[in-house]
């Protein structure tokens, strides 16, 4: 991919002022199984007009951390630790109340799967509509405009008959830019998407994609963007955050991420994904294994079961204890970062060329 | 809309016909003489012979059935008298018209089902939405809790406990009986009080354990956790957007359970002796009285139909996706 320097070029770590900053979260449920660790220590940095792009398998906790800036995580079932601060206001132990004017407004979300989550009840307008009076106290005229101006800038055709259309009435695309045009009804600040382009053809996906891009640029918002398709966030983050099993395990910029991976996690990524120009006959190579329960959570690293590096790793460091991620540009291994760098040269590099 | 309905009507009709025949021809078959009935001990051919030619048994079966059906259309004579439409025949057993006897006794299954029906949405779903939304709170267990030990109950259980306890103990209640509205309203609402009450503890358990459930079941679809992350109110988020869905299965169950009741409460009304739909259904299977049967069958197989179509006029108004076409 890119070549290769023999140092460590750390980005200096973040300070506390950053716009969104996530300390040490812990997000648990409680289940009839025992507790679900689905976040387990994270912490990360997100700057304005910046996108941090969060990677990793399904339930690795990609979504749950999300879902727990907004607070929308049930508070029967789990429980959180830690912080999180956007623009200064600690989040983790605010009201509903304060959460309900920030949600919409401040901070808002795309959600996965356009067709379940846009009410199948009300018209699309009505649906875009609700936040910017809420938000703005707008009449329902000015709320009208507002929404039709949105839908228009998103790329919905006929924005003012499609206003009061209902979301079954949209095609798949058409019901995405909505919910994006929704989430951006009132200017947020922090937007997050959790893998809005997931469900969409790939023509679409671009679309897509390239609307998030032009509206950042715009509106100067910084983006959370979760997704599991390295394609989509190295084409669309600036920094990029690996996440294994409710931990990230390697943390930096895209290129560097991407173009000298340090973790044996995210080298199991890059060589299970599928290349356009890639050898029909050429087997794809998989992270053997299943992601942890995070009911009972392996020992130690909580890769090393799947790990085809772990025997490089001397005595039982692997299994008895936890490798820490450092500041700034990290991984969370074992491995020396001369070992790192000869494995990935010699044995990974060459997979993914 | 209006096509919908015109379709839906023509198809209830058919199905009515449909409902007749197989009446009709279930009964027919069924190995019971109601003419041998009637004639009693001392029974001799000649007279045996006289109750054919006046029940019209001695005529060829689809000539029966025709007269039946085409009678509910036209009226009928009977050698007793004219019978106008719709005429649903003379009974075997008693001998009157029994449209008339339907007549009489509808008003009583009329305002047992209204009276029942509108306690126990209104408590019952009220009440079951409540505890959805104080879900795991105390008012929650409480709701539960009563629900599920009064659903349990029966009516022939509670029935006769309450009657035993308002009427024959203490005496501040009359016997349950009918009186029509239109004489005397006050007397027509406390006649009916307690079969209504009665009845409407039971179902109101039921629809407080199926709100909440649905109510539940739809607080966690993700198109409420959007409305939520848009920034809406716990408060406008449960009875705007989880509300609307959640009503699609209790509209479900309504219109069946008030189908039902409207062709009859039968345990309610033979609990507190009540002369309704129920009771007449009950009485024509025991006599073998087919025209009885026939008529009580039809004319509730009528409200089942009418309900079913505005229980899916219902449902379009619920659910846009739903199109009535």
């Amino acid at each position: 991919m890119t070549t290769l320097t023999k140092t460590e070029d750390a980005p200096a770590p973040t300070g506390p002022e950053s716009f969104l900053s996530v300390r040490d979260l812990k997000v648990q449920f409680s289940t009839e199984d025992g507790i679900v660790k689905a976040v387990d220590g994270l912490s990360f940095d997100v700057e304005r007009g910046k996108t941090l792009g969060i990677v990793g398998e399904s339930g690795s906790g990609k979504s749950v951390t999300n879902l727990t800036i907004l607070g929308l995580h049930n508070p029967r079932t789990s429980t959180v630790d830690g912080e999180i601060v956007l623009d200064g206001k600690e989040l983790v132990t605010a009201t509903e109340k304060e959460l309900e004017q920030l949600r919409g407004n401040k901070m808002a979300m795309i959600f996965q799967d356009p067709l379940t989550a846009l009410s199948p009840f009300y018209t699309v307008g009505r649906q875009l509509s609700e936040p910017f009076m809420k938000h703005r106290g707008a009449s329902k005229k000015d709320a009208k405009d507002r929404a039709i101006q949105m839908l228009e800038k998103v790329g919905i055709p006929q924005p003012k008959a499609r206003f009061d259309d209902y979301p079954h009435q949209f095609s798949g695309g058409m019901r995405q830019r909505a919910m994006i045009a929704m989430a951006l009804m009132c200017d947020p600040e922090l937007l997050i998407a959790d893998e809005p382009t997931t469900a969409l053809d790939v023509t679409v996906q671009a679309q897509i994609l390239d609307l998030l891009k032009d509206l950042q640029q715009e509106f100067g918002s910084a983006i959370i963007f979760i997704t599991h398709d390295l394609g989509v966030i190295s084409n669309m983050a600036d920094d990029l955050l690996v996440m294994y099993a409710g931990r990230a395990v390697e943390r930096g910029s895209v290129r560097e991420v991407l173009g000298a991976p340090k973790h044996p996690y995210t080298w199991g990524l890059l060589s299970s994904m599928p290349r356009l120009d890639g050898d029909i006959n050429e087997a794809l190579e998989p992270i053997p294994g299943s992601p942890p329960s995070l009911l009972n959570p392996p020992s130690g690293c909580p890769f090393h079961p799947r790990c085809a590096f772990k025997d490089e790793v001397p005595g039982t460091l692997c299994t008895d204890s936890r490798p820490p991620l450092g500041e700034g540009r990290a991984s969370a291994c074992h491995l020396t970062a001369e070992q790192k760098q000869s494995i990935f040269i010699d044995k990974i590099q060459p997979r993914l060329r | 809309m209006f096509q919908f309905i015109i379709r839906r009507t023509v198809g209830a009709l058919v199905t009515l016909i449909l409902i007749g025949a197989a009446t009709f021809f279930l009964f027919v078959a069924a190995p019971s003489d109601y003419a041998s009935l009637a004639c009693g001990k001392d029974c001799s051919p000649a007279r045996l012979e006289d109750i054919r030619q006046a029940l019209g048994l001695n005529l060829p079966i689809h000539q029966q059935f025709w007269d039946f059906m085409s009678g509910i259309v036209m009226g009928r004579d009977f050698p007793t008298g004219h019978c106008s439409a719709p005429c649903l025949g003379q009974s075997f057993y008693s001998g009157d018209m029994v449209w008339s006897t339907i007549m009489d006794r509808f008003p009583t299954t009329l305002t047992l089902t209204a009276g029942g029906a509108v306690v126990f949405v209104i408590v019952g779903v009220g009440a079951g939405m409540i505890a959805a939304y104080k879900r795991g709170t105390m008012v929650d267990k409480v709701a539960t809790g009563v629900s599920m030990v009064l659903s349990s109950f029966q009516i022939y259980v509670l029935g006769p406990i309450v009657l035993l306890i308002f009427v024959y103990s203490t005496g501040w209640m009359d016997n349950p009986a009918y009186h029509p509205i239109t004489e005397n309203p006050w007397k027509w609402f406390t006649g009916l009080l307690l079969p209504v009450l009665v009845m409407a503890t039971i179902f109101t358990a039921q629809y407080t354990r199926m709100a909440r459930s649905s109510m539940i079941e739809q607080l966690a679809e993700e198109h409420v956790r959007t409305a939520r992350a848009k920034g809406m109110s716990n408060k406008y988020v449960f009875f705007r957007y989880a509300w609307r869905g959640s009503m699609i299965p209790i509209v479900t169950v309504l219109g069946i359970d008030i189908s039902a009741m409207l062709g009859g409460a039968v345990v309610t009304e033979l609990t507190f002796s009540l002369q309704g739909i129920g009771r007449l259904a009950v009485d024509g299977a025991v006599h073998k009285d087919l025209p009885l049967t026939m008529g009580v069958m039809l004319f509730g197989a009528f409200f089942i139909l009418i309900v079913n179509i505005l229980t899916d006029i219902a449902y379009a108004y619920i659910d846009p996706r739903v199109r009535l076409s």
